[in-house]
């Protein structure tokens, strides 16, 4: 596997890699060990499209109607076995996916074609920053859905990410916030007390708060327009939406025409 | 030996036509994003919502009904089968368009409606003044079916197929799996959700094999279109509590109404049997004739009615005079057996029931089919957000939603109606006398009946 060309790419930690190759065969199952996943993925897809919708993106005959993306060309950074990437997908935008695990792209491939509705979803197995240099400006959304805390150079991530998007188009992040808040409900409870997901899947070190965040954001002409926190219920709702944003947190930033 | 050989042939001849048909004549069925079995009032309905939801546009849907495609005439005469559709289901007719042909071709509305108790003569009243609008609006069946299915008969995502006999359903075990639909004709279709909209006897229920909790109520229901004496506005709703179950008058137009009659099986039996002039003096008694009732009970009923009248309260005084029948529609009288049933879960993977499938109840409310018609509203909305939130269709989780929020909705409405059921269906003095105190007291506080009236309008 450390043959494998992407490793050497400037964005992927090569420890990850091996965890997210470990789990790749239970990835849709939806009470394997990336459940929270499954949860996080339902319930912020409402989230996505409303604030795609109000960012005023999609064209007006759409939006209520079975394809509210349509026409629309998003960018999935780190989709894994495409958990969100299909829910996304559904609402009719054309989806390009990416992510540097084989395996995972491949779980994500075949799953996709269960769904024979499923057709604009273009899965491709490549780094952001070889994807960059085809496709600057191209996007009108690019998502990355808890990915930030498992690269290796966040600030160049977000960089080539936005490089990614056109002028006025949108960014949504989600990731876990460097406090202790993150650190406990991030690492401890569901690593080491619940078991829930597999061990060292997270370290501390690369928890980033959503100040941080918002500061590289800035820096690369994004502007913050909507925060929300989320975290796993304790009862009731698996996962559900809090005012706290320093543990799990998604966030919506517009790229400045400027 | 030999016998062994020709086991061994058959064996083989079996595997090779299996083999044959496996792989030359299993092409996939057709498949449909939704199936709805019954084309009765709610199914057609919620065909026809479901079919005009844009959240579910390009989405594929099949109903599946077993009679005959509706052809509905207009004559001048009535049909027996009415329905008082409560403020919700008018909201719901008006927003799939259907309301416009109902208004066109003929419908009523109650303005007032009052209920009394025939032991103790107390009663009360909901006008149209409280109620800020029409209380009801009282619609043919067939005529709504009609209306509906004009609506149905434009959506191109929708198909509808009559005569249908359905051999089996199998559900799915698991989410990814799809619902088969078998029918007796040999044809098979596949679907990721299927409703149930097929009354009281669900076939869906049963494959789900979900708790029923029914029973049979000691009574029949007597429907009729009766003629009226007087030619004036009628636009009230008229309901009286005999010991053997309610009778109930709804208004047609001018002179005629619909009777709804609920009375023991060997009354109804008897009173469909009767010639025209003796049925008319029997519903004349029904409504008129005052029963002996214990002095104790008039006599407190009085004194509340005084204490009432102290505190410049509505009383039971204000009591309007039922009209009087004159005959019968000939060939409009008809019985039907009345029950009460509520299945614990609506939902499961893939599968859905929705209305009479689900829950029936007493007709002295006037509630059951508006009960179907909320569920059509409150299933409409559901599946909605969860296409538009990226799922996909029949997921138990919201299925389990439209469960959670309809039950709460259905039981208790249910379990008032039944109540009322048995609280009327008494003669014994103490209750007698606690319902009419009762009832006194709710006619006299407008807070808590408007109560009543929001439970029923939604």
């Amino acid at each position: 596997m450390t043959a494998d060309p992407l490793l050497n790419s400037a964005t992927i930690d090569p420890k990850e890699y091996a965890i997210f190759n470990n789990i790749s065969s239970v990835w849709w199952d939806p009470k394997g060990e990336i459940r929270a996943l499954h949860y996080i993925s339902s319930l912020i897809t409402p989230f996505i499209l409303k604030e795609i919708v109000n960012a005023g993106l999609p064209k007006k005959e759409f939006v209520n109607t079975t394809t509210p993306l349509k026409g629309l060309e998003i960018l999935e950074v780190g989709c894994g076995g495409g958990l969100l990437t299909e829910k996304i997908g559904s609402f009719g935008c054309n989806l390009t996916a990416i992510d540097i695990n084989s395996e995972l792209i491949e779980v994500a491939k075949h799953h996709a074609t269960l769904n024979p509705s499923l057709t604009n979803i273009n899965y491709r197995l490549e780094a952001v920053e070889d994807h960059v240099l085809q496709n600057t400006k191209k996007y009108d959304v690019v998502i990355t859905n808890f990915v930030l805390e498992h690269v290796q150079d966040q600030e160049l991530f977000l960089r080539i990410c936005i490089k990614c998007l056109r002028p006025g188009g949108s960014l949504i992040v989600s990731s876990i916030g460097q406090t202790w808040m993150g650190w406990f409900f991030g690492i401890i409870l569901p690593e080491f007390i619940l078991s829930k997901i597999p061990r060292g899947m997270h370290e501390y070190d690369k928890f980033i708060t959503i100040e941080e965040t918002q500061k590289l954001l800035e820096k690369y002409k994004c502007r913050t327009t909507s925060t929300r926190g989320l975290r796993y219920g304790i009862i009731g709702e698996p996962w559900i939406w809090i005012d706290s944003t320093s543990m799990f947190y998604i966030l919506h930033a517009v790229k400045s025409h400027y | 030996m030999a016998k062994n050989s020709i086991l061994l042939l058959r064996n083989y001849m079996q595997y090779a036509l299996n083999l044959h048909t496996k792989t030359y004549c299993t092409k996939t069925p057709p498949h449909y994003d939704i199936i709805i079995v019954g084309g009765g009032m709610v199914g057609t309905t919620l065909a026809c919502t479901l079919g005009k939801n844009s959240k579910l546009s390009d989405h594929r849907i099949l109903l599946l009904e077993s009679g005959t495609p509706h052809n509905w005439i207009k004559t001048e005469k009535y049909s027996n089968r009415v329905s008082a559709l409560n403020l919700n289901t008018y909201n719901l007719m008006n927003k799939i368009g259907a309301w416009k042909h109902i208004a066109e071709i003929r419908c009523s509305s109650v303005k007032n409606m009052q209920i009394w108790d025939a032991i103790s003569d107390v009663m009360i009243s909901f006008n149209h003044e409280e109620v800020s609008n029409v209380a009801a609006h009282i619609v043919e069946n067939d005529l709504l079916i009609y209306a509906v299915g004009k609506e149905l008969c434009c959506l191109k995502n929708v198909e509808v197929k009559n005569q249908v006999k359905i051999k089996e359903f199998v559900l799915p075990q698991q989410p990814s799996q799809n619902v088969f639909v078998h029918l007796n004709e040999g044809e098979t279709f596949t679907c990721n959700l299927l409703l149930g909209c097929d009354g009281a006897q669900s076939q869906v229920r049963n494959a789900m094999g979900v708790n029923y909790i029914s029973w049979k109520y000691d009574q029949m229901g007597v429907v009729a279109t009766l003629k009226l004496s007087e030619a004036n506005e009628n636009v009230t709703a008229w309901q009286r509590f005999l010991p053997t179950g309610p009778i109930a008058i709804l208004p047609l137009k001018n002179n005629l109404s619909s009777l709804v009659w609920a009375t023991t099986p060997d009354h109804a039996r008897a009173l469909i049997e009767l010639k025209e002039v003796d049925f008319v003096d029997k519903i004349n008694d029904a409504l008129w004739k005052p029963l002996d009732n214990s002095s104790i009970i008039q006599e407190s009923t009085k004194a509340f009615n005084k204490l009432l009248e102290f505190f410049e309260l509505p009383t039971s005084n204000e009591k309007q005079l039922p009209p009087k029948v004159i005959g019968v529609d000939p060939g409009s009288t008809a019985a039907f057996p009345l029950g009460f049933g509520h299945a614990t879960n609506y939902v499961k993977q893939g599968v859905a029931l929705v209305g009479d499938a689900a829950h029936r109840v007493h007709p002295l409310a006037g509630q059951g089919v508006n009960l179907g018609f909320g569920d059509v509203s409150t299933l409409n909305k559901i599946l909605g957000e969860a296409v538009y939130s990226g799922r996909s269709l029949g997921q138990i989780t919201d299925l389990q939603e439209y469960e959670t929020l309809r039950q709460r909705h259905n039981f208790p409405t249910m379990v008032a109606i039944d109540g009322l059921h048995k609280l009327y269906n008494t003669e014994f003095p103490p209750i007698v006398l606690l319902r009419s105190l009762g009832l006194q007291f709710t006619h006299a506080l407008n807070p808590l009946k408007k109560a009543i009236i929001n439970q029923a309008a939604r």
